[in-house]
């Protein structure tokens, strides 16, 4: 569905005020991947480590500035419009639909943007009524809409022409827990049953962690990690912690098959591979135990982790 | 052909509704700038006042240069007046939004939005165009007819060209309309006058350059029966639509090529 291979591009900035020199920025440093159809693929990375820059060379927004990229067998910026009507695009920090009108005008307008036949657009809309619930406000101006309702009207916005392919840029950003819970339900129904490849950019692990089997990490414009999120743990968060509260302060403790990572005051924090029961009754052999407890990698943690280079 | 342009007018007729969410703000907008277009016409007479002539050229005469200009620059402005705006869809990257989809960038900008007050002026032009004839001695032949007919539309055209291309400065920019203002709104001012009362660069740059000698000037020398008094060719009196039509071409394909230099913005 998406091929891509040593996709770079470069940005000329100037700096300085009076001699303003030139400095070319890689955004995206010389990329490769494929995403196969029907997957639902994470792509994570820190703030401005080239995720939008690639998304929006994947849409056509941008132009490579080498490198090839290919999806669902059209080179995006040369051929926009027609990958346009293939694909979908919904970026959570934007508003694409109109303000002032009631929601249902956007969906007419874009019925016939990306013209869509009278009685598929009916069917669709109808599904997406009743999958996101969006009966009570449809005929509400989009202005006065809850960001959670005008989340669900984006992605149905995003989804009218029913493309193969979605991008979606933040979709679940400032939503609660409840209205967070919808769109990624919605997600997999999607992907599940219609078949739609989905790729979604995020800074919540939750969205990552529930939705997606497959992960790209990308730092300072190069690809970190590609594959599956269990093997992702397996690699960088075998390590468990386990949190020792000790009688009184003491010296880091020295136990066979781990290693303090932190100590405050009676409290310290052991990294270890392993059994923790073992490990337990080792430190017990060396100091008095109060309390213990077992921490378990989170993928937030594996994630500061690998941006952190480690 | 059709269809696009049906699309454009679903898109307008959106941007209608969406005004007339505020009902008020647009009636005062309309009489601000019928009062605005008021006063700007009364700067004519005041010259007309203290001199009898531009050159060659009576007030009626003037007036009917500036009814021509007026009504061409108001109905350009009132349908794509907002690509003053436009460095504003590049700079918080919303064009982005128009690129994902299936149409033609320049047509979802020039849908993005109508202004309704800007139909005052176009009434003004109308206005001062009834005073023009009213003092003038024209003799109606089938050619000045069609001149006439055909002149507005070309005018329209070819103030749009110059806002397109203006518009285009903004991908490299990412900001400040003020120098595309100096040629769409300053373009405007100049035009109302004959252009002989200006110096010959100025002329020239009128002429061949930034066309707007083609809004009005030109068509009016043939409408009015005048010769220009600095010995242009009198086929530039019909250029007009050929003008425009190269105008349009050029500011398409500026467009174009400036489309692949965007550069979006982060988020």
């Amino acid at each position: 569905m998406i091929e891509v291979e040593a996709l770079t591009k470069r940005f000329v900035v100037r700096r300085g005020r009076f001699r303003r020199e030139r400095h070319v920025v890689e955004a995206v440093n010389g990329i490769s991947f494929r995403v196969e159809r029907g997957e639902l693929l994470g792509y994570l990375g820190p703030n401005g480590a080239g995720k939008s820059t690639t998304i929006k060379m994947l849409t056509g927004i941008l132009v490579p500035s080498s490198g090839r990229v290919s999806v669902a067998g059209l080179e995006p910026s040369s051929r926009r419009i027609e990958l346009a009507r293939r694909i979908g695009a919904m970026f959570g920090q934007r508003v694409q639909l109109w303000w002032d009108l009631p929601l249902l005008d956007s969906f007419e307008l874009l019925r016939h943007i990306y013209k869509v036949p009278a009685d598929r657009y009916r069917t669709t809309l109808t599904r997406f009524r009743e999958v996101l619930d969006l009966d009570p406000f449809l005929s509400t101006p989009v202005r006065q809409l809850s960001l959670g309702q005008r989340i669900r009207g984006e992605l149905t916005a995003a989804m009218l022409h029913s493309p193969e392919l979605l991008f979606l840029d933040e979709p679940t950003i400032g939503l609660d827990v409840v209205a967070k819970q919808r769109v990624r339900d919605f997600l997999v129904q999607v992907n599940r049953e219609e078949g739609v490849t989905v790729m979604l950019t995020t800074h919540d692990l939750g969205d990552i962690e529930r939705l997606c089997e497959r992960l790209l990490v990308i730092d300072h414009g190069s690809l970190i990690w590609d594959g599956s999120i269990a093997d992702l743990k397996e690699r960088y968060g075998a390590e468990r912690t386990l949190v020792v509260d000790l009688e009184e302060p003491a010296a880091p403790l020295e136990v066979e098959g781990a290693r303090v990572e932190r100590v405050d005051g009676p409290r310290q924090w052991l990294r270890f591979r392993g059994s923790a029961a073992e490990l337990t009754a080792r430190v017990a052999r060396s100091a008095r135990l109060v309390d213990l407890q077992v921490a378990e990698p989170d993928i937030e943690e594996i994630v500061r982790r690998i941006y952190g280079g480690g | 052909m059709v269809e696009p342009l049906l699309l454009w007018r679903r898109l307008i007729g959106a941007q209608i509704r969406s005004q007339l969410q505020y009902r008020l703000s647009v009636s005062l907008d309309f009489l601000g700038s019928g009062l605005i277009a008021f006063v700007d016409f009364l700067a004519v007479l005041v010259i007309f006042h203290n001199v009898p002539r531009l050159n060659t050229w009576s007030v009626h005469e003037v007036a009917f240069l500036y009814a021509l200009t007026s009504i061409s620059f108001a109905v350009t402005d009132m349908l794509i007046g907002h690509l003053d705006l436009f460095p504003q869809l590049i700079r918080t990257g919303n064009f982005d939004i128009l690129l994902v989809r299936p149409r033609s960038t320049l047509l979802q900008v020039f849908g993005s939005d109508f202004a309704i007050r800007r139909f005052a002026k176009a009434v003004q032009g109308g206005a001062v165009l009834v005073y023009a004839l009213s003092g003038l001695d024209l003799h109606w032949t089938l050619a000045r007819a069609v001149v006439l007919a055909v002149s507005i539309p070309a005018g329209c055209v070819i103030f749009g060209s110059v806002w397109v291309v203006g518009a285009c400065l903004a991908f490299w920019t990412t900001d400040g309309g003020e120098f595309t203002n100096a040629f769409t709104y300053g373009g405007n001012f100049m035009a109302q006058y004959p252009i002989d009362v200006y110096s010959a660069w100025l002329r020239r740059f009128l002429a061949y350059v930034v066309p707007l000698a083609f809004v009005c000037y030109f068509p009016a020398l043939f409408l009015l029966d005048k010769r220009d008094p600095l010995g242009l060719p009198r086929a530039l009196e019909f250029a007009s639509p050929a003008v425009a039509a190269v105008a349009a071409c050029v500011a398409g394909l500026v467009w174009r090529f400036a489309v692949r230099h965007y550069r979006s913005a982060g988020g």
